[in-house]
Formats: C-alpha cells, structure tokens, sequence
C-alpha cells in the first residue's frame, strides 16, 4: 500500500511531538512507576524492596503527612483569597475611569516579576528588624511580628505574599468582564435589576467558565509550591512550610532518596488528577457554557 | 440625590483602584529605595526611609561580589535557544495538527493536550534521573533540549489560529508544487506573526524566570542563570540587602522593559490561555 503523501509528512512533522512525549512524559513516569519500588541512592545498585516506600510513606513518615498538610493549608487559603482578590480587582478596573490603562498596567506588574526575585524581596519585607512590614507596625504603634520565623504565621505570610502576584488572573478576569453582552445588563436594569441581581444572574454565570478554569490551575499551582518555602524558610520553623514538593526535593537532593521521592512524585500524580476530576465534576453543577443547550 | 451617588460610587471606586496600585506598588518602591542605601542606612534605628544620598554605586558592586554579568550571558543564551527550539518545534507540530488530514492526528493532540494535566514536579525527579543517564548533569542540555519537543499549551494555542488561516492558501501552493516545509515558512509564518510574538514572549518569560531547572542541573558556580545567581547571593551574602535588592532590580529590569515594549502580546497571551470555557 502507498502511503499518501499527506500521511507521511503529517507524521514526519510531529515527530519532535511525538518523541517529546516519550522522552519527557512516558519514560519519566515509567521511570518514577519502576524506581517507587526501589531503594536507591544513584551511587550504589539500586535494591528492590516492593510497595515498602509506601507503606513508610503511609504509616511512618510523620513528615509526609505534615508536608500533605501543608500544602492543603497553603492550597485552600491562597487560591480563594487569591480568585476573591483578583476578581474584585477586575470589578474596579472594569468601571468607566479615567487612567484604566495605567491601573491595569500597575495591577499586573508585580505578578510579571520571577519568583525568586519576589522572594528575596518578601524575605526583606518581612525581615523581624528592618523589614517594611515590621517597621510600618511600628511606627503605628502596634506589636511587630516575627512573620515567617513564626511556625503560626509562616503559611498566612506565604499566602500573604501570593496574594501580591495574582495580577495575570485580573487581566483575564478584566478581559471576561469585558466579553458580556451589554445589552443582557441593559435589559436587567430596564427590568428593575438592581447592582446584584446584575451580578447574580448575569456576571457570575458568564464568569464561570473563567472562575473554575482559573480555580483548576491555581489549585494545581498551589500544590505545587516549592521555591518560596524553600529559599525563604527551608520548611521551617519546625516543618510548618514544609511543603509536598520541598518534602519531595528533600528526599532526592538532600537524603539521596530515590526511590521513596519517586513514589512520593507517584502519590502527587495521583492526587493531582483525583482532585482535578472531583473539580471537573462538581464543575457541572456551577459552570454555565453559553453555548450548551440544556 | 442620583447624581451625589454617583459622584460618590465614583470617589470610592477611586479611593479602592488608588489603594490597590498602592499595594502592588509598595514593594517595589521599597526594593528600589533599599537598593540605592547604604548597609548601615537600612539597619539604622529609627528607621530611614529614603536614603541621605542615592548610592548608585550598589549597582556596579554587584557585578564584584558574584559574576552578575556571566549569568546574564548564561540567562541570554538559554532564552535564545529556548525561542529557537519553541518557535521550530511548536509550528511544525501545530501545522501538522491544525492543516494537514491523516490517520492518528486527533489522538496526537488529545495526547498532547492530556499532558496539561501533569504537573511538572511529578516528573521533575525521572526526568533528573533521565539526564543522569544521558551524561547531561551540570551542562546546560537539560535546560533548553526539552524545547525543542513542543510544548502542549504552545501546541494548542499555535493550532487555534491556524485553523482560522483559510485552507485554500495550502490547496492553490499544493498544486503549484510547493513542499509542505515551503508553506509553513511562507504561507504560515508570515501570517502568524502575532501569535508567534505571543509564544516568544512567553518563552522567554519562562525560561528567565526557571529557578527549579537551574537549581538541579547546574553546579558550576560560573553557569549560572541571574535566578540561581540571586539564589547563592541571598545564602552567601544574607546581610548585604541593599545589594541583594540591586542584584534583584537587575533581574526585573529587562522584563520591565520587554512589557512596555511588547505590552499587546502579554495581553493577548493570558487571555488566550485563560478565557476559552
């Protein structure tokens, strides 16, 4: 049989595709499937020891469900505040005033900044001496704080800090709002509708699709969360940052655990796609798609 | 009475925007005033706000303390062959997906678009042992190989737009003998400038902003990118903030200058991501 030509060229022209996805995606995660049941440190021969990672994982290492802790804490207090925020934000900057290019422009600045550059800056910022919060504290006359020294207050100053960056989430946001048909606003207001019932039956509904796709990937982002903790506290004080992937890198780099960080990569996969789909799912209650037919 | 609402809705929605621009402007200004303040200014008590005379010199003293200007090469090079891969990989990728009919396509896509799904630190310890094998620990491979493989998102937005360019453009070079390379660099390319803009542009952005990358390949102090740079600064020289705060306005500095430039792409580029349901 001879090939048509189209075929062939289809298939020669994704072939990076297709070889990026068996070199980045299937063998690393064959790779972290195989080397889960290993005990291995790269140097000496690695030493099959079955499910035994998971069941320390599981049933022993205390710290792995500190670190799972965390990043659930981390996860669920940043990403609603973080949507919250820059919603209301989008709601400002989509009224009619004067200078909006500027605001938006301002608003959006800090999350282009890279996040090592952002925490080296909250580090000072949140320095117990001569940190701008601490200082402002003082000079109002109130107590200074310790911030990320503090095992009560490190996750809040983290949350704190990614509340600074969600400037990218209020362009999209911005750019939603703007996509509403006037008229349907128009015609609520002709109707009687006041300020809220706007909101209620037409913004929100509209905004749905935004809101849970921008909630999809703060919550995978938040789960991920590795640079901040670890430059500026190394999970400290006592493991009250330790985040799920600093707890991951960990064991690689500093304990030469390969094998019990790849089944922990293993266990993150896992959660990460049941917590998608459980928001896929819930989804369908609360996501209105103008273009669904019911 | 409507019309003193009206001015008063008005005055609170300016008092919120201004304290807004306030917050997220706040911390810059303060990296900027500590940046140009001499050691003992920032530890003073009671607290100076501004410093009695800008030392601008923190900035050329940055370069003597660590090899700041070897790691804006290295940070260069990256993002240039990060571009050139993404840009290769991810058109020729997109046009067979988006223009060109065979068997298996679909499948290549969703397969594509399934790897959304995973989050990178989930292979970030295979991948590391993958680069162990290849010898590619401590050289830069690891760095900017994997862009020359396409990228998922780069891949579905890049197929988006060319499914709207007219397929009759294709048809008419097709009969006229044109390879299928031929309409990619003069038919595609030319009419996707935008959207390439949009893929350079956040490329670039990636890759200046990498800190986990660098942080587990490279382990030449001299290979630094500024992101790592930054990193060993902070634990090395920990007290020296207002030259860590130099150091850092250095790193913002470009991508400053890249958004004023560029500021439509940047746009475009998150609402394309973001707003389709």
């Amino acid at each position: 049989m001879k090939l048509k030509k189209e075929t062939l060229w289809g298939w020669i022209l994704i072939l990076p595709l297709t070889l990026g996805l068996t070199l980045w995606v299937a063998f690393p995660v064959g790779v972290s499937v195989f080397m889960s049941l290993f005990k291995w440190n790269m140097i000496s021969p690695a030493q099959f020891i079955g499910l035994e990672n998971f069941r320390f994982m599981f049933f022993q290492d205390h710290l792995f469900w500190q670190s799972v802790s965390v990043m659930f804490l981390y996860t669920l207090t940043s990403v609603p505040l973080q949507l919250a925020l820059a919603f209301s934000m989008a709601l400002l900057l989509n009224t009619k005033v004067k200078g909006m290019g500027i605001f938006r422009t301002i608003y959006y600045l800090p999350s282009l900044i890279p996040v090592m550059v952002s925490t080296a800056l909250w580090m000072f910022l949140y320095n117990p001496q001569f940190g701008l919060f601490n200082l402002m504290l003082d000079g109002l006359g109130l107590p200074t704080q310790e911030w990320l020294r503090n095992p009560d207050l490190v996750i809040p100053s983290l949350v704190l800090m990614s509340l600074w960056s969600v400037g990218n989430i209020v362009i999209i946001f911005l750019a939603g709002l703007q996509n509403i048909p006037k008229e349907l606003m128009e015609a609520c207001t002709i109707d009687g509708g006041n300020a809220w019932h706007r909101m209620r039956n037409i913004v929100l509904p509209f905004m749905s699709p935004i809101l849970f796709y921008n909630l999809v990937m703060g919550i995978v982002g938040g789960m991920q969360t590795f640079t901040q903790p670890y430059v500026m506290t190394n999970g400290g004080p006592s493991n009250a940052s330790l985040t799920y992937v600093l707890h991951l890198y960990k064991q690689a780099f500093q304990f030469s655990k390969m094998g019990y960080a790849n089944a922990l990569a293993l266990v993150l996969l896992i959660v990460t796609v049941l917590i998608s789909l459980i928001v896929f799912q819930s989804s369908k209650s609360w996501v209105y798609y103008s273009g669904d037919k019911k | 009475m409507t019309r003193m609402k009206y001015t008063a809705v008005r005055v609170l929605t300016y008092g919120a925007l201004c304290v807004g621009a306030a917050a997220c402007l706040l911390p810059f200004l303060w990296q900027l005033r500590s940046s140009v303040m001499t050691m003992q200014e920032i530890f003073s008590y009671p607290p100076k706000w501004l410093p009695e005379t800008p030392q601008w010199q923190n900035y050329r003293e940055t370069f003597k303390v660590i090899p700041f200007g070897r790691y804006y090469i290295n940070t260069i090079f990256l993002v240039v062959m990060n571009i050139i891969g993404a840009v290769i990989s991810n058109t020729i990728i997109a046009f067979s997906l988006a223009r060109l009919r065979f068997r298996g396509r679909s499948l290549m896509f969703a397969l594509s678009i399934g790897t959304l799904m995973i989050p990178t630190s989930v292979t970030l310890i295979p991948t590391f042992i993958e680069w162990n094998w290849l010898g590619g620990l401590g050289t830069f491979l690891p760095l900017f190989v994997p862009a020359f493989f396409g990228n998922a998102f780069f891949i579905f937005m890049l197929v988006q737009f060319f499914r709207t360019i007219p397929f009759e453009f294709d048809e008419a070079a097709v009969v006229d003998g044109a390879s299928y390379p031929r309409i990619i660099v003069s038919i595609i390319l030319p009419m996707a400038k935008p959207v390439i803009a949009v893929l350079v542009i956040f490329t670039f952005l990636n890759t200046w902003n990498d800190f986990m990358g660098p942080l587990l390949y490279l382990n030449d102090s001299k290979m630094f990118t500024l992101a790592l740079g930054l990193k060993s600064l902070l634990s090395g020289y920990n007290s020296y903030w207002h030259i860590l705060m130099a150091a850092a306005t250095m790193v913002v500095a470009p991508l400053i200058a890249v958004f004023f430039i560029a500021q439509k792409f940047f746009i475009e580029g998150l609402t394309m991501g973001g707003i389709k349901g």
